[in-house]
């Protein structure tokens, strides 16, 4: 069962990475480490990621109160609100703060990135805070400390596993940040990611690219490794509180807290109404043209189906992938550790990596992987999976092995009680897992700007290439497209909270 | 789908260096329910998810007419399992986990659902959510899924543990009754003496992954085989005593045991064999006293040790004050193998 998702990840992840490896380490290692170009570019990408982290938790924290520790009306709807920055496509944030904050500059990069990942904080440290017993609180409270004292002394400290937890994750996805960095950066802001992108296109220094890969997978194995800790010790945290509700009308100085949290959800609207108002009915019209000058070698329409069949192929793949290395991993119980991380570096090592490995080994397989139309799912799909295994393992796992146990005795073979027992009880996670995965696939744009046959780009691409050529006709067309691929976002984002279980996590 | 007795035969399960269950031999006949009764801890449940098919190192054979169930996979070796806190579907209503069974085997009975409902007595239930049921709602309708297809063998892991003192009671009862009614042999794990005593026909002691001794409630009641079992059954004191025409006599006196053999035995103490009476030949002094449901539990000084006893609720001694107590021959337990004092 362990098979089938190791050999893919080996022959579609692991062989791609090491001969960037190997590229690198022959070639330009030593002259790339040595170069001050390198260290600066270093710098930046760990100090916007940073900051970028910073943001994410500040403005999280606040969410992830409201939405576990307050009984108040349009819950469901601030959830929504919450989830849909982190589903909605790269350039669609980034053209959305290009917009905004039309100097650009380091801050559109550090507000976009942090925009992304507001929702791994409230999501993730709110998850732990509504399963934390409130009488921990009550208790200090009673004993004379003031609200925030109890909050600092009590509640704060019991949420550090979490907060730790969320952190490495957005300070892993805001370092590998590919298309904010590349839209709002521009020539002038570079991090590791989109150096290793311009060398690889502009430049075609491959040697120079491969080394950049090769630091960039060193930091992230070392921020995953960091992440499994804490999600360990955040799941041992979890594992000892019952789940009760905790939720209550805020009191007191508590309002203060809610105000701020409504007020960070509008800021997170502000990106998405100001796009929407600067969409315009001659854009969608353009749509169906291929732009000023022909921009595009296909027609938007035509840019959008390929996003959608794209996006369906690699939903399916990662769910036959994510469905069977969640087995896998939840038949290897405790030295599961190891490959869980293993699954996880796709999450973490940027999709550009991938996306430029496909481009160096995929000649040396039979057939012409290169030119086929399968090339793009496949890379989706790797970028996906580990995604729908972090959803839908924690479900599995929470699934009482005495009930398969009990199927088992009453005639139930193997395949019978997964078919019985499994699949329904963790049905919800599955829709919520390939919505998840549908969403990221059709807004994937690192490896796919890679891949991409110019002939046949995805809605994303037909945006990157729309706006990196003049002409009002084309800015227009962008913003219609980035729209379009919004609403199809929000409308998952809502199935996705709809579906949501208690148990998942990113 | 009930073929002939049940044989289990030098079973063994090992994790690593510990052997949880070690080299057991047991029978249950048809129709038969047999307890497996010990402390926590002695391999009792493993031993029960060996026959289940639950325990992939067990070795050994588990014999049911010609077939050897030890070689089948779990699902076709038609053995109900009933746990401690029902494991029912929670995706199905109460007639879709007790109809899970006959789809698996492909049974076609229409009536099934509703004849076992009516035998765990909840007739109309069919539609209900699982979730919604109590503890005790939940156990009846796991044991009328795991009866449903007719299992061979009918094997109950400490049923009654997740429930509170007063339905464990009175389900224990209906159980036992269910059990007879429904005729299916049965293996069931339990710590609990009067759940053992009430459900069983037979008792198999267990201890440290051996099976000590087995025999039916009165049998091991009376003559616990070794000391520390005569301790596990509640002899709270085990002393020498020598039996001569039914009268055993003792350090603290005389009393008459027409059932025990002639002959040096040791004999085991339950509290109530020491009893406070006024007219009682044996004088103590109260160190503590307890109450419990129907009578007072007494710690009383006896001369040079300190010994367990009852007193109704009525006449109970306060601590510190003098007591008179009285032998109840009921109280006594024949402390060895049985064999050997069947020889004297």
């Amino acid at each position: 069962m362990a098979l089938v998702p190791l050999g893919f990840l080996t022959l579609f992840f692991a062989w791609p990475v090491v001969a960037i490896v190997g590229l690198g380490a022959r070639a330009a290692m030593l002259d790339t480490l040595a170069s001050s170009d390198t260290w600066q570019l270093v710098g930046f990408t760990l100090g916007q990621a940073a900051a970028s982290t910073v943001v994410a938790i500040a403005a999280g924290m606040p969410l992830a109160f409201l939405l576990a520790r307050c009984k108040l009306p349009g819950r469901g709807l601030v959830q929504a609100i919450v989830l849909v920055p982190f589903v909605l496509p790269a350039v669609v944030v980034g053209l959305a703060f290009r917009g905004l904050m039309p100097d650009g500059g380091v801050w559109s990069i550090i507000l976009a990135n942090a925009f992304f990942n507001v929702a791994v904080v409230a999501r993730t440290v709110g998850g732990l805070w509504a399963n934390t017993d409130r009488r921990a609180e009550d208790a200090a409270r009673a004993l004379g400390a003031s609200r925030l004292r109890a909050f600092t002394a009590v509640t704060l400290p019991a949420l550090t596993p979490a907060i730790g937890s969320a952190a490495a994750v957005v300070f892993l996805f805001c370092s590998t940040s590919f298309g904010v960095v590349l839209i709002l950066g521009g020539a002038e802001y570079r991090t590791l990611e989109t150096e290793i992108y311009l060398r690889t296109v502009q430049l075609f220094d491959l040697p120079g690219a491969a080394a950049l890969s090769i630091l960039q997978l060193a930091a992230v194995v070392a921020a995953l490794v960091i992440g499994a800790v804490a999600r360990k010790r955040r799941q041992a945290a979890l594992k000892l509180r019952g789940r009760q509700e905790t939720a209550r009308r805020p009191v007191g100085g508590e309002w203060v807290v809610v105000g701020i949290a409504y007020g960070v959800l509008v800021l997170l609207l502000t990106p998405i109404v100001s796009l929407v108002s600067q969409s315009s009915v001659e854009g969608f019209r353009a749509l169906s043209g291929t732009g000023h000058d022909n921009s595009l070698e296909v027609t938007g329409l035509r840019a959008a189906m390929n996003s959608l069949s794209t996006a369906t192929d690699a939903t399916v793949l990662a769910l036959i992938l994510g469905v069977l290395s969640s087995i896998a991993l939840m038949r290897l119980g405790r030295s599961a550790e190891l490959v869980d991380v293993a699954m996880m570096l796709p999450l973490g090592v940027s999709a550009v990596t991938v996306g430029f490995g496909y481009l160096i080994t995929l000649d040396a397989l039979p057939g012409d992987l290169r030119t086929s139309p399968l090339l793009v799912p496949l890379a989706q799909a790797i970028v996906v999976t580990p995604l729908i295994i972090r959803i839908l393992l924690p479900v599995l796992r929470s699934i009482d092995d005495r009930l398969r146990q009990a199927a088992g005795t009453l005639g139930a073979s193997p395949l019978r009680v997964w078919l019985e027992v499994d699949l329904p009880l963790a049905g919800r996670s599955l829709v919520t897992a390939a919505a998840f995965g549908y969403v990221v696939a059709l807004g994937e744009f690192g490896a796919t700007s890679f891949l991409a046959r110019p002939d046949a780009p995805t809605l994303p691409i037909a945006i990157g290439r729309l706006i990196s050529r003049p002409g009002e006709l084309n800015t227009q067309m962008a913003y219609a497209a980035c729209t379009l691929l919004m609403v199809v976002t929000i409308a998952v984002a809502v199935l996705i909270e709809r579906f949501r279980t208690t148990v998942e996590e990113f | 789908m009930r073929i002939g007795n049940l044989a289990i035969r030098k079973l063994t399960v090992r994790f690593g260096s510990l052997t949880a269950v070690d080299d057991v031999d047991l029978d249950i006949g048809n129709g038969e329910v047999v307890a497996l009764l010990g402390p926590s801890g002695c391999g009792k449940s493993t031993l029960l998810r060996a026959v289940a098919g639950l325990e992939p190192q067990a070795e050994g054979t588990v014999r049911r007419g010609d077939e050897d169930l030890a070689r089948m996979p779990v699902h076709k070796r038609g053995v109900g399992l009933v746990f401690q806190d029902g494991q029912l579907f929670p995706h199905r209503d109460v007639a879709g986990n007790i109809r899970f069974g006959l789809r698996m085997h492909k049974i076609n009975d229409p009536g099934r659902v509703d004849e076992l409902l009516d035998l765990v007595g909840l007739s109309g239930y069919q539609r209900r959510k699982v979730t919604e049921l109590s503890g005790g709602e939940q156990q009846r309708v796991a044991l009328a899924r795991a009866l449903a297809p007719r299992p061979g063998l009918l094997l109950l892991d400490e049923p009654l543990s997740a429930l509170d003192r007063a339905l464990r009671e009175q389900l224990a009862l209906d159980l036992a009754r269910m059990l007879r009614k429904a005729g299916t042999s049965a293996l069931v794990v339990t710590h609990d003496h009067d759940e053992a005593f009430t459900l069983a026909d037979r008792v198999a002691l267990m201890r440290e992954g051996r099976i000590v001794q087995t025999g039916t409630a009165e049998e091991v009641w009376r003559h616990p085989i070794d000391e520390p079992t005569a301790t596990f059954l509640g002899c709270g004191l085990i002393l020498d005593a020598r039996i001569i025409g039914g009268t055993a006599r003792f350090d603290l006196g005389d009393v008459h045991l027409p059932w025990a053999p002639e002959g040096t035995h040791k004999i085991g103490l339950r509290p109530h064999a020491l009893v406070a009476d006024p007219d009682g030949p044996l004088q103590g002094e109260v160190s503590g006293r307890v109450h419990r449901r129907d009578h007072v539990r007494l710690l009383v000084k006896l001369e040079h040790r300190e010994v367990d006893a009852v007193a109704t609720i009525a006449d109970a001694p306060e601590p510190g004050h003098p007591v008179r107590l009285r032998l109840d021959p009921d109280g006594f337990a024949l402390v060895g193998p049985r064999e050997r004092l069947s020889v004297f």
